[in-house]
């Protein structure tokens, strides 16, 4: 198993306060990862630090074997791609500009346009079907539909690794199919690492070869989510009981949490 | 943040209403003529008409009280306008009024030579409120009605206009150049006690406006549609602001002239003793914007002495560096 | 029907996107700024016909003509020309790289500095008669060197492992606040001719421009334009926020710093030569993005020319309208300016 990124005992920090600690990780290669974790755990500030968006406090991210912070930004940008959480655009700017900027890395002067540039813009649009949209403001689209301008950017930049923070947030069920079906298929057919925090524990759990359960400012678990998905690792890192049960469709993992709601069963289980 | 709980808010606030209080009895004792606090009591109790009580009571005494009228309002309505514009770079000066005043009273000694003080106060005070309504109108036009960009941009567009009429004039008529400079400064100086009178109505009612609205102020600032969902009428809310800061802006560029910095500079200050929490925001604001113009206008007494420095500039002087060390240290929220 | 249109040459080596509806904009603009330019050269004590301007620009008309636009008419506008361009594209890249739409360079004190300078300037060499004991030569000088000085001061009280927008725009705000309590209070303190003749300064004005200005100002403005362009892209990027920016490959402090750099040599430049002249840098891009949008590959042009139009036509009403007045150009930016702009936020809002 081949590893695309690497952390060497980073410590991450806010100011004083240690969000992660020491924290030695391996992200294979051509797999998609998806990190869980309850609300604060540091889920997003780990993701924010691969992408070398916040300075780690001590430690190294590596990608493919090199140190980021001694790499030139542009290059690692044509290696890894990143969506962060709720991101901005500015006022009036069309879907189309935005995607554009997705192959920033790849101008120059003088190449400001090229084939290349196009085909990719016009792959990340389809894929995330907004083709029709390409000429409207960003400001003036659907919670959905900016979501999927922002992740057309991203695959505009055309990575071999793309991490995204709650990639479907806003979207209806639909759309969150949608977009992680996407990503699946970039992943099964061009083996692109993908990398990302999800709030869904039985989407992340039928989309993810590898999960990463973070508690207390460390790794609590590891592993394909049909080995280490259990009532105790819920409970343990979300707090809340559960039962783990089988998808029907697709034989992953698949939690059911307690809790109060109306009950139809004949028979009650709990 | 400084102060955390309540608690030590209460006592914050009574250490900065001493402060006030204590700064608004030097305002009242130093000053060029010689007078001791003893000579000031005195003056209260049975005043015997000579120079010194005389002109405690007549020039110091106003001086004090407008400085802290007019520090409290301009940053109470700082507060509101960079909630309202959602911009931290928002001042009064936003909403037109001081360029709408400033552009009315050089427009009245240009073309009517009106030269005294009181005449001016009225001038001013209806030069802002027809530019704040002009950019309130132009601000709210449009289906979604008054947007914090729009509101930004018209207040900056129409604030410019006003403005550089203003030194059409000035450049073309130097004789009101002369008469208007030292007003265009921003000063408490020379004023009577009924321009404070006049204009303490509408400041009171700006104040007290501030303090009622101060909790739905919070549920504003987390946004229309937030605010709209918990059943505030944002519509009716914008208007409150906007006329409480025509009262309390417009009100204070009337009696001490366009004084800039403390509208954007109080808020963030406060901000970073008390939080983001209106009630606490706008009380602290006004209480500190009333020692800052103090703090100004007594140093202003002694730079240059016997000549002064108007309170306009002393304000920029001291407050900035207190500005730069907060800007660096980080604000906590806007 | 495509919005855009590719170009692509050299087997691919060189490949750009015109943006249609921008690139007929900016024909427009050009035409009307062309036209202003003519205009304004023929107007004035001495009127001349656009045809007959046209004549003494290539070489015909009266000797007469040819003295009043050559000395007297095309220098200053010239100056108010490439002036207005380079206020506006500093004050594009200022609202682009700081993403607040209050941001232009009067805000971050470039200004205020130039002013202080100029009033210190007046202060210190004069004598007590009101002559400049120095050539007035030497104030284009103090009023760049008192914006590069500020420039340079903010951006240094903002450094904390990096600048950040907010952080400059705050700092810049608070050093603005000062530089026109200082300015105010020199004006103040000094006889009142010099605190007028500062005035006009600061207002802004292209009177009395040279062609030995022309000869730096041009150069100076056209270089760092340039520049602007070829760093569009960075600043389309910055736009978008630290985290995109970084995440495209962004060099995020870099580019700040050198477009900040760019932004102060342009309004460091036109200060020198034009003074305070306002609202173009502040407005001028807001027009151009209800104009053409947010891209600046776009924006920038487009700011360009409308700058350069404000400025011409400001300065042609100021020295005709009210003659034998002459009304810094300064006065009329705004006028001119801000009902255009309030009609473009009226019609975009309906739109």
């Amino acid at each position: 198993m081949k590893t695309a990124i690497e952390t060497k005992n980073l410590t991450l920090s806010y100011g004083d306060s240690i969000i992660i600690n020491e924290l030695d990780l391996q992200i294979p290669k051509g797999e998609i990862t998806v990190f869980i974790g309850g609300n604060g755990c540091g889920k997003s500030t780990l993701l924010r630090s691969i992408a070398r968006l916040l300075k780690p406090k001590n430690g190294a991210v590596l990608l493919e074997g090199n140190a980021i912070a001694k790499m030139s930004t542009k290059d690692v940008a044509k290696q890894m791609s990143i969506l962060p959480q709720s991101p901005i655009a500015p006022e009036g700017l069309t879907v189309l500009q935005l995607v554009k900027q997705g192959r920033y890395p790849y101008q120059t002067w003088l190449k400001q346009w090229t084939e290349k540039d196009e085909e990719e813009v016009t792959k990340a649009l389809k894929a995330t079907a907004i083709e029709d949209l390409k000429d409207r403001p960003v400001d003036s689209l659907s919670g959905g539909q900016r979501q999927r301008a922002w992740i057309a950017m991203t695959l505009a930049q055309d990575t071999d690794v793309i991490l995204l923070d709650e990639p479907t947030t806003y979207l209806d069920m639909t759309h969150q199919i949608e977009i992680l079906d996407l990503l699946f298929e970039l992943n099964e057919k061009e083996q692109r690492t993908i990398v990302m925090v999800l709030h869904d524990l039985n989407l992340a759990c039928r989309y993810a070869d590898n999960i990463v359960a973070i508690k207390d400012r460390k790794i609590y678990a590891q592993g394909k989510p049909e080995h280490i998905i259990s009532c105790p690792l819920v409970k343990n890192v979300f707090g809340m009981d559960c039962q783990i049960t089988v998808d029907p469709l697709f034989g992953t993992p698949l939690c059911i949490p307690f809790g109060k709601g109306r009950c139809i069963l004949k028979e009650v289980v709990l | 943040m400084l102060l955390k709980n309540n608690g030590q808010r209460f006592i914050g606030l009574f250490i900065a209403i001493f402060l006030l209080l204590l700064l608004m009895c030097a305002s009242i004792v130093y000053g060029y003529t010689d007078t001791t606090w003893g000579m000031v009591l005195d003056a209260f109790q049975n005043n015997n008409g000579s120079n010194e009580h005389i002109i405690i009571e007549t020039v110091r005494l106003p001086r004090s009280l407008i400085a802290a009228a007019v520090g409290s309002s301009l940053a109470i309505s700082g507060v509101l306008m960079q909630t309202l514009t959602k911009n931290p770079l928002a001042s009064p000066g936003i909403f037109g009024v001081n360029a709408g005043a400033g552009f009315a009273v050089v427009l009245a000694v240009t073309l009517f030579s009106v030269g005294n003080l009181q005449a001016f106060t009225w001038i001013s005070f209806l030069g802002a409120t027809v530019a704040a309504i002009a950019v309130y109108t132009i601000g709210s036009t449009g289906r979604e009605g008054l947007t914090p960009m729009k509101l930004t941009l018209a207040g900056a567009a129409i604030s410019a206009m006003f403005a550089s009429f203003t030194q059409g004039f000035l450049v073309i008529n130097e004789a009101a150049f002369e008469q208007v400079l030292f007003w265009l400064a921003g000063s408490v100086e020379g004023r009577k006690m009924e321009i404070l009178t006049n204009v303490l109505p509408y400041l009171l009612i700006g104040w007290l406006g501030s303090l009622i609205i101060s909790s739905k102020m919070n549920v504003l600032s987390m946004g229309e549609d937030v605010a709209k969902g918990l059943g505030l009428n944002t519509g009716l809310l914008k208007i409150m602001v906007a006329i409480i800061v025509i009262l309390l802006a417009g009100g204070s560029v009337a009696i001490a002239g366009p004084i800039g910095f403390i509208g954007i500079v109080i808020p963030h200050v406060t901000r970073s003793i008390v939080g983001i929490d209106h009630r606490w925001l706008i009380p602290f604001a006004g209480i500190l914007g009333g020692i800052l113009l103090l703090a100004a206008d007594i140093m202003a007494r002694y730079i240059i002495m016997p000549q002064e420095v108007p309170v306009g500039v002393m304000t920029a002087i001291i407050g900035t560096p207190f500005f730069i060390y907060i800007a660096r240290k980080g604000f906590n929220a806007r | 029907m495509s919005q855009y249109k590719n170009f692509r040459m050299m087997k691919g080596k060189v490949s750009f996107l015109l943006d249609n509806k921008a690139t007929i904009v900016l024909i427009v603009l050009l035409i009307v700024a062309g036209a202003i330019f003519v205009l304004s050269t023929g107007m004035g004590d001495m009127k001349l016909s656009p045809l007959a301007v046209l004549k003494v620009f290539f070489g015909g008309g009266t000797e007469m003509e040819t003295l009043v636009v050559q000395s007297f008419r095309l220098p200053r506008i010239i100056v108010a020309l490439v002036v207005g361009m380079a206020l506006a594209v500093a004050g594009g890249i200022l609202q682009g790289i700081i993403r607040n739409p209050l941001a232009s360079p009067d805000v971050l004190g470039l200004t205020g500095g130039a002013s202080v300078a100029v009033v210190s300037f007046l202060a210190f060499f004069s004598d007590q008669n009101n002559a400049l004991t120095v050539s007035i030569k030497w104030m284009p000088l103090a009023a760049f060197a008192g914006a590069g000085f500020i420039a340079m001061l903010v951006y240094f009280l903002a450094w904390k492992n990096g600048v950040s927008p907010i952080r400059i725009v705050l700092i810049g705000i608070g050093i603005s606040a000062l530089m026109q309590a200082l300015t105010t209070l020199m004006m103040i303190m000094g006889p009142i001719y010099r605190a007028s003749q500062a005035n006009i300064w600061i207002t802004g004005t292209v009177y009395g421009s040279s062609w030995s200005n022309v000869a730096i100002l041009v150069p100076w403005t056209i270089i760092f334009i340039l520049i602007a362009f070829f760093m569009v892209k960075n600043i389309n990027i910055l736009e978008l926020g630290d985290d995109i920016a970084t995440g495209v490959g962004g060099n995020i402090q870099r580019h700040r710093f050198l477009l900040l750099l760019i932004s102060t040599a342009l309004v460091g430049g036109s200060v020198a030569f034009a003074g305070g002249i306002g609202f173009v840098g502040l407005m001028a891009p807001h027009m151009a993005r209800r104009l053409v949008g947010s891209s600046f590959g776009a924006l920038l042009p487009v700011s360009a020319f409308i700058g350069a139009i404000l400025v011409m036509l400001a300065d042609l009403i100021g020295r005709t309208m009210f003659s034998p007045l002459e009304i810094p150009a300064g006065v009329f930016t705004a006028g001119i300016g801000a009902p255009y702009f309030i009609y473009l936020l009226f019609k975009t809002r309906n739109a």
